[in-house]
């Protein structure tokens, strides 16, 4: 269970995002898990190794490292990861869901049904409105959220986003104050950089895509107050049904499939 | 066979599973399995090399890492994923054995054309009868492993903070000597982690044994008020078949009798099994 397996499963998502979503997720697989995987995880492989304080004294360097890095980048960033793209299931257990309600009805046999078999409705792709649209929204207002609350806990644990070449260090068992060297600092602030950069590029395409979403279903509501003829069908499914069962049971037709409402 | 490979076994039991249970596996793979993989193995990776304990004697730093850390963190966590998803195996045995008897039954009552085996593999069985009991035991055994592993974990390293330095005075070292642990404060921040994303697979366990308690229990009394209807057995699904057979033979006592008389002779005109929606 690794990076492409969270790819497979959100490639599946894919399909019932808007275009900005769209964008939005090929922005995380290349930029971002992409890059961690292929150069930073490398830049920072050596980070503990590589840290050298100016001291013989056993456990000194240990304890400054520990002092120094609470958590490593490396670590924030596939934490801040899993949890951006964990949203996006909501979205693929509800469009799973209605798959699931559709085949229902087909295997039912319902006449409101306008699938010609179930292959179709698998790869029916479904339209962002009603509870779907709310479940879309409150996805992406989540993602925003975890992206918000992890670069402020690299700010807050960081102290901005740049990496010293020198740390000094008096922590127990360091006697005084010794000097602390990190591995290839430069390297280190270019990703984090980079890293930071991406992370706002998602979150403006997070914002855009929650704003073409509210004004899509602005829209979708004046047009419906504009035009009083459109019902919401919903609410006529019990009826209609029974009204079906009606004709057929009436209708001495030899081929009348039944359908009965649970 | 690593864990992409258990991923695969148990996507299978997946379509058999409860909304509640399908909610604990994505659980367990993408907060607990994919976290260990990605993020906490590279945490723990050098926990014995950057081991350092202030004594020059060659043997001390190995002894006390070995006092110490009996089991590591990362291979408990690996043991409880594995055991934690063995169980659902038990439902996924029991659905095939389930199925190798409806195919067998269909080929015995002369349905048995390829359409329809296949037919049986496709269908999703409902979660009633010896099923049922089945996977009580499995959610059961979950729970058990998860709560055994949390409080083994809990024994070998009281309380859950990874401390800076430890004092060890194990043979051969002289006297007491101070060791240092690597990454203290990042072993803290996934071992805490770890627990509290064990204690929401706990929590959707016992939420998903309710709901199948309580469920039963509905039917139950369901059942009792409508005599008509059989209790069910082993093959839940084709008496759920039979009883939607009564409820359309009695809606059309009053109807046409034509039309009730057909039906009769030829069941298979009837809606192609209505099976069991989901749970």
């Amino acid at each position: 269970m690794d990076w492409g397996a969270l790819q497979t499963i959100l490639g599946g998502v894919n399909k019932h995002s808007t275009s900005i979503g769209k964008i939005w997720l090929t922005v995380l697989f290349i930029f971002r898990i992409m890059i961690l995987v292929v150069a930073a995880e490398r830049v920072w492989g050596d980070e503990q190794d590589d840290f050298i304080c100016n001291t013989l004294q056993p456990g000194c360097k240990n304890v400054c490292y520990d002092h120094f890095f609470p958590i490593s980048h490396i670590r924030l960033w596939a934490l801040q990861l899993i949890f951006v793209s964990t949203p996006a299931l909501l979205v693929a257990m509800h469009v799973a869901y209605r798959r699931h309600e559709k085949k229902r009805q087909f295997r039912k046999g319902d006449q409101k049904c306008e699938y010609k078999d179930i292959e179709e409705i698998r790869k029916q792709r479904f339209r962002i409105e009603g509870s779907l649209w709310w479940t879309y929204t409150s996805s992406i207002f989540f993602r925003l959220i975890f992206e918000a609350v992890f670069m402020y806990a690299f700010y807050f644990m960081y102290d901005g986003f740049r990496m010293p070449r020198l740390m000094k260090c008096n922590a127990w068992p360091c006697p005084n104050t010794v000097d602390c060297f990190v591995s290839r600092p430069t390297e280190k602030t270019v990703f984090t950089i980079f890293m930071i950069a991406v992370s706002s590029v998602c979150i403006i395409l997070n914002v855009a895509e929650l704003c073409y979403l509210l004004t899509k279903f602005f829209l979708r509501r004046s047009k419906k107050a504009g035009n009083p003829k459109h019902h919401p069908n919903h609410e006529n499914k019990e009826e209609t049904k029974q009204n079906e069962m009606n004709e057929l049971i009436s209708d001495s037709c030899q081929n009348a499939v039944i359908g009965f409402s649970s | 066979m690593n864990w992409a490979g258990l991923y695969a076994v148990l996507s299978g039991v997946n379509r058999h599973s409860t909304a509640i249970g399908r909610i604990w596996l994505s659980v367990i793979f993408i907060f607990r399995i994919m976290v260990l993989v990605v993020a906490a193995e590279s945490v723990w990776g050098d926990e014995k090399s950057a081991f350092t304990c202030n004594t020059q004697q060659p043997g001390c730093n190995s002894v006390c890492y070995d006092h110490f850390f009996p089991i590591s963190h990362i291979r408990l966590w690996a043991l409880q994923l594995i055991l934690v998803t063995t169980p659902a195996l038990l439902v996924a045995m029991h659905v095939a054995y389930q199925q190798h008897q409806e195919k067998k039954l269909l080929v015995l009552t002369g349905h048995g054309d390829i359409k329809s085996l296949e037919e049986v593999k496709k269908h999703k069985i409902r979660i009633a009868g010896s099923l049922w009991w089945t996977y009580i035991c499995s959610v059961v055994f979950r729970l058990l492993f998860e709560a055994v592993f949390m409080y083994i974990f809990y024994m070998i390293y009281p309380g859950y903070q990874m401390v800076r330095l430890v004092k060890c005075e194990a043979y051969p070292c002289p006297n007491t000597v101070d060791c240092f642990i690597s990454r203290p404060t990042e072993k803290t921040i996934f071992t805490v982690f770890m627990l509290v994303t064990s204690s929401i697979c706990i929590v959707l366990n016992m939420a998903e044994l309710v709901y199948l308690v309580v469920r039963a229990c509905t039917h139950r009394g369901q059942q009792n008020s409508n005599p008509s209807t059989r209790k069910g057995s082993f093959y839940g699904h084709k008496l759920s078949s039979e009883y939607k057979q009564n409820e359309i033979n009695q809606l059309l006592t009053e109807q046409d009798g034509s039309l009730k008389d057909m039906l009769r002779r030829n069941p298979g005109l009837q809606e192609k099994g209505d099976r069991c929606s989901a749970c």
